[in-house]
């Protein structure tokens, strides 16, 4: 104990400028630098991904200001209401996405959003958010590693939004949304027997799931994935054309503003999910190894964020957001260079887009949250 | 709650805390993996796929030349260079082609002939070629298009010039035409030299000068974005453009020559017997090469294709004829020449001639007969027994050997491929064709120009000039500049230059003077037709052919198959004897009145030039 009181006295008088502040704001000033740094050098890419459309950056920037906003926010959120509240937000928003399948609006062949007055919403992004904390929240009243039974509950818990949500149908979420829940039973020390056996059960799962369940569209990218030469003109042709442009980058890039590549269009979506393969062509290995270290500072920090946690909720509502950001980054670049099928997951942070960029800072708030606010005691409960 | 008082925090805590560790070396080990996929393909496979960029962006166009002109022999045009909006497709850049269609015609109407056509071409294109829809844009069409181009892909609109023959059907076949490159053209054409061009030469000397005319691409590398559309040029080098040349022919005889035939079917070739140059060269009927050009759709083509006057054959030099009384002065020089016949000896003519042991009954073409005959009244007067009689002395193989130094039985070598040689008979022919010895009588027949006997215009007109110019061989031509690249292709080492020059200087003058008296005696046979009111000496002869049409195996109606059993009517002249100017050959096809045609042309050509002699005389 005399030790982790050490880390805390560190971490409360040697990092923020001013400790007082940053405890009374519930900010830290350490992940939100790490934050800004990253989303300039995304505007800054931006920038060149869009062709020098200036209005798109200021619209981006526009976002991202009303997401910092809103992380603030949310850090102001004690994380012990959060944990009180949580059955009542996994409630309400799997209503939300029962009411996606039921009222949603159609859009590109996927019923995904629910028409307000005004705007248009997206129910998965929240649960996004919800779903890490009602799994925390849930398996941080049960003794842990947890039983066969509260095993098979919080599975139910993870169940019922992830197939909601690959029905709409949208299967990069859904696995986004799954494993983030995933996370959370894993950190809780699900035992190795009962990971062992999943593992096992995923062979006969995939092929249901292939077989059964997944639309022909799905299928296809991931055939195209494993061959994308079959269909060069098609569906291959983003694999083909972003691995052109990675690999042309080289060591050092072409330049900024300088990628053929993405400026002459070759490259498709190219301010969206597959923004990496402009930074890799236009800056190279160079420019890519930049990224990953700002990426890997922001994910250390909300490792720190975790062991440092107080309560094992806070624990483990940090854990499983840091991981899910680490697999957001792992999906996308793991899909842009070819590694892994295309399912549409943009470059947390950098690609364009207002929705994504506002859930992700939004869970930077509960770390934040859980970091700043803390019993002295010592003790969760 | 009741779990809480069975909690250990710390265990809790403990075990939360390996499991973040093992999470954090999963991520670096992911993490790891995406580092060693980037640096594979940014440093290990660098060199690969920065080339497929460039691939990507880069194309290298040609640049077509410009097709050379051709001129006639006082610097007209005959086939030159229009600038033509063209509307064309890259298949390989459109996904849903009928789509597309449908789109551009939504915008500019397209016919059914011109998608037939488009379809025609699309079948036969290079990979990514852009495959012409529509010509002659105006500007209100490119309009239309250019500001739908963002939604019409692999849609591209381009000046070309295409070629244009201002004179239409007055030099289809000595011309020829250009035509749009197909899968049999692909075959004999080196693909780097057409990489920009997509018509070639298909007849003609637009054909034979191919080489010549086209000129070498240049090319230029360009940017081109995913849609194919070229943002900007790298580099270039220009094209060379295709050399101009300069043709004997003669816009204003040709005209000339055209009006004289009128309707009939027939053929005219005038050539300078000094240069070899030709000055005319007629087939009629003809057709607009025009049509030819940016592709002919196949319902017009099959209507000239079939059409019983065949307009696209060239008569001139393809059509085959029995020479009949045209090649008699050429039998007299072959009489005298082997020194079988004196120019005095006469032989009594009553009207036929029998072969000893025979009953058949070779019949002169006055059924009177033309009385106590020489060689030179033989031949001015057209008398068949003469020839019949002297046959058998003269014998096939002499025949054959004499004839072939005037060109008969082989190509004259002009300079264009749409030639035939005609038929000179042999025995070695003979035996080669039907097996059989060769029979007397068919010697007799052979040597008034009858029988298995045939010769093109071109062979007579080259035929005749060699006696104009009293044995010296003139190479046939149609293109003014030496270009031995392309000549020496017809003028093989099987072109005879050395003809008749040995044959004796009184044997020419002879049978000049016996042609001479066709025209200017009173019995001659051209005289009543033409000899009257020439202001100048002309040599000739006539020829009335018995045969049947060249078009044969075609089914005619009965008024029509009368038709074409009449005879036809030839003659060769050449003029003035002596300084021979002009020398021509005219066939009509089932129809008299070959020699008015051929005067028209002589007189055409040599009353302005020897009014301007006289003037300087005086």
């Amino acid at each position: 104990m005399a030790n982790q009181d050490f880390v805390r006295q560190i971490d409360l008088h040697g990092f923020g400028r001013s400790p007082g502040l940053a405890m009374r704001w519930h900010i830290d000033f350490v992940l939100l630098g790490f934050l800004l740094l990253l989303c300039a050098a995304g505007l800054f890419l931006l920038y060149s991904a869009t062709g020098q459309d200036m209005s798109v950056v200021i619209r981006q920037a526009t976002y991202l200001s009303v997401s910092l906003v809103a992380m603030l926010l949310v850090a102001q959120i004690p994380p012990r209401m959060l944990m009180q509240l949580a059955m009542w937000f996994y409630a309400g928003g799997v209503l939300l996405l029962v009411a996606v399948l039921l009222v949603g609006v159609e859009s590109k062949g996927a019923q995904r959003w629910l028409q307000l007055p005004g705007f248009r919403f997206q129910p998965s992004e929240v649960i996004k958010l919800i779903m890490p904390i009602t799994m925390a929240a849930f398996l941080a009243r049960r003794r842990l590693p947890p039983s066969l039974k509260d095993v098979v509950l919080s599975l139910l818990l993870v169940a019922v939004p992830v197939v909601l949500i690959a029905k709409q149908p949208d299967l990069g979420t859904s696995i986004l949304i799954g494993s983030s829940g995933i996370f959370v039973l894993l950190l809780a020390g699900l035992r190795k027997r009962f990971i062992a056996t999943s593992v096992c059960l995923a062979v006969p799962a995939i092929y249901i799931l292939w077989h059964f369940f997944m639309y022909d569209y799905q299928k296809r990218r991931v055939l195209t994935f494993l061959n994308p030469e079959s269909d060069p003109w098609g569906s291959g042709w983003n694999i083909i054309q972003s691995t052109i442009a990675i690999g042309s980058g080289g060591l050092d890039g072409k330049g900024w503003l300088l990628g053929t590549q993405s400026h002459l269009d070759f490259l498709p979506e190219s301010h969206t999910d597959f923004i990496l393969a402009v930074l890799a062509e236009e800056f190279g290995l160079i420019g890519c190894l930049t990224l990953f270290v700002l990426y890997a500072l922001i994910l250390g920090r909300g490792i720190f964020i975790t062991l440092n946690a107080d309560t094992l909720f806070g624990r483990l509502l940090a854990g499983s957001i840091t991981l899910t950001f680490f697999v957001y980054i792992f999906v996308n670049v793991g899909m842009v260079s070819g590694l892994l099928p295309v399912v549409g997951v943009p470059l947390p942070m950098v690609s364009r887009g207002g929705t994504s960029l506002l859930t992700l800072l939004a869970g930077f708030g509960f770390l934040m949250s859980i970091h700043t606010h803390r019993s002295f005691l010592g003790v969760s409960h | 709650m009741p779990q809480d008082t069975l909690k250990d925090h710390g265990a809790e805590k403990r075990l939360v805390n390996i499991r973040i560790w093992v999470a954090v070396a999963l991520m670096a080990l992911l993490g790891m993996g995406l580092i060693s996929r980037l640096f594979y393909l940014q440093v290990i496979r660098y060199k690969e796929l920065s080339t497929q960029s460039d691939d990507n962006r880069l194309l290298v166009q040609p640049i077509p030349p410009t097709r050379g002109l051709i001129y006639d022999t006082n610097g007209k045009l005959l086939a030159m260079n229009t600038p033509s909006h063209i509307l064309s497709i890259v298949r390989e850049q459109t996904r849903d082609l009928e789509g597309l269609l449908n789109s551009i015609n939504k915008l500019v109407p397209l016919s059914e002939g011109e998608r037939q056509r488009f379809h025609q071409r699309l079948g036969r294109r290079r990979p990514f070629e852009a495959v012409p829809l529509k010509f002659d844009l105006t500007d209100e069409e490119i309009a239309h298009i250019t500001v739908n181009l963002f939604r019409l892909p692999g849609v591209d609109i381009n000046a070309e010039l295409i070629r244009k023959y201002p004179e239409g059907e007055l030099f289809a076949h000595s011309v020829g035409y250009v035509g749009r490159i197909n899968d049999q053209d692909l075959k004999r054409l080196d693909p780097t030299i057409y990489s920009g061009t997509h018509t070639t030469g298909k007849i003609g000397v637009e054909r034979s000068y191919e080489s010549i005319l086209l000129g070498t691409p240049g090319y230029q590398e360009v940017e081109t974005n995913a849609r194919g559309r070229v943002l900007r040029v790298l580099k270039k080098s220009n094209p060379v453009p295709g050399q101009d040349i300069n043709l004997f022919l003669d816009i204003d005889l040709q005209e000339t020559a055209i009006k004289a035939i009128g309707d009939r079917r027939g053929a005219l070739v005038a050539m300078d017997p000094k240069t070899g140059g030709v000055l005319a060269m007629v087939s009629n009927p003809s057709f607009d090469p025009n049509l030819f050009v940016t592709g002919i759709d196949s319902k017009t083509f099959n209507a000239l294709n079939t059409d019983i006057e065949r307009p696209l054959y060239n008569r001139a030099s393809l059509g085959e004829y029995p020479p009949a009384s045209t090649v008699k002065p050429v039998m007299g020089l072959a009489l005298l020449a082997n020194d079988l016949v004196t120019p005095d000896e006469k032989i009594f003519d009553k009207g036929w001639f029998q072969l000893p042991g025979s009953d058949h009954r070779f019949r002169n073409w006055k059924r009177s007969g033309h009385g106590w005959v020489n060689l030179s009244k033989a031949i001015s007067v057209s008398n068949d027994t003469y020839f019949y009689i002297q046959a058998g002395k003269l014998g096939i193989d002499n025949l054959h050997d004499f004839a072939s130094q005037f060109g008969f039985g082989h190509r004259t070598g002009i300079d264009i491929r749409e030639e035939r040689p005609g038929l000179l008979p042999s025995r070695e022919w003979k035996q080669g064709i039907y097996g059989e010895t060769w029979y007397p009588g068919e010697t007799v027949i052979a040597i008034i120009g009858q029988g298995y006997m045939l010769a093109t215009p071109l062979q007579l007109v080259e035929s005749t000039a060699l006696i104009a110019n009293r044995g010296r061989y003139v190479q046939p031509r149609l293109v003014k500049e030496d270009i031995p690249a392309v000549q020496g292709e017809f003028w093989g080492d099987d072109i005879e230059t050395d003809r008749a020059e040995d044959t004796d200087a009184m044997n020419w003058e002879l049978i000049i003077s016996a042609m001479e008296d066709v025209v200017h005696h009173r019995e001659g046979t051209a005289h009543w037709s033409i000899g009257r009111g020439l202001k100048y000496r002309m040599a000739a002869k006539t020829g009335t052919a018995q045969v049947v049409s060249i078009a044969q195996g075609e089914e005619y109606d009965a008024e029509q198959l009368k038709e074409f059993e009449r005879d036809h009517s030839l003659f060769i002249a050449f003029a003035p004897i002596e300084d021979p100017q002009i020398a021509v050959a005219v066939i009509l096809e089932n129809s008299k009145g070959a020699s008015r045609v051929a005067r028209e042309v002589t007189d055409a050509y040599l009353l302005p030039r020897l009014a301007q002699t006289s003037e300087e005389d005086t």
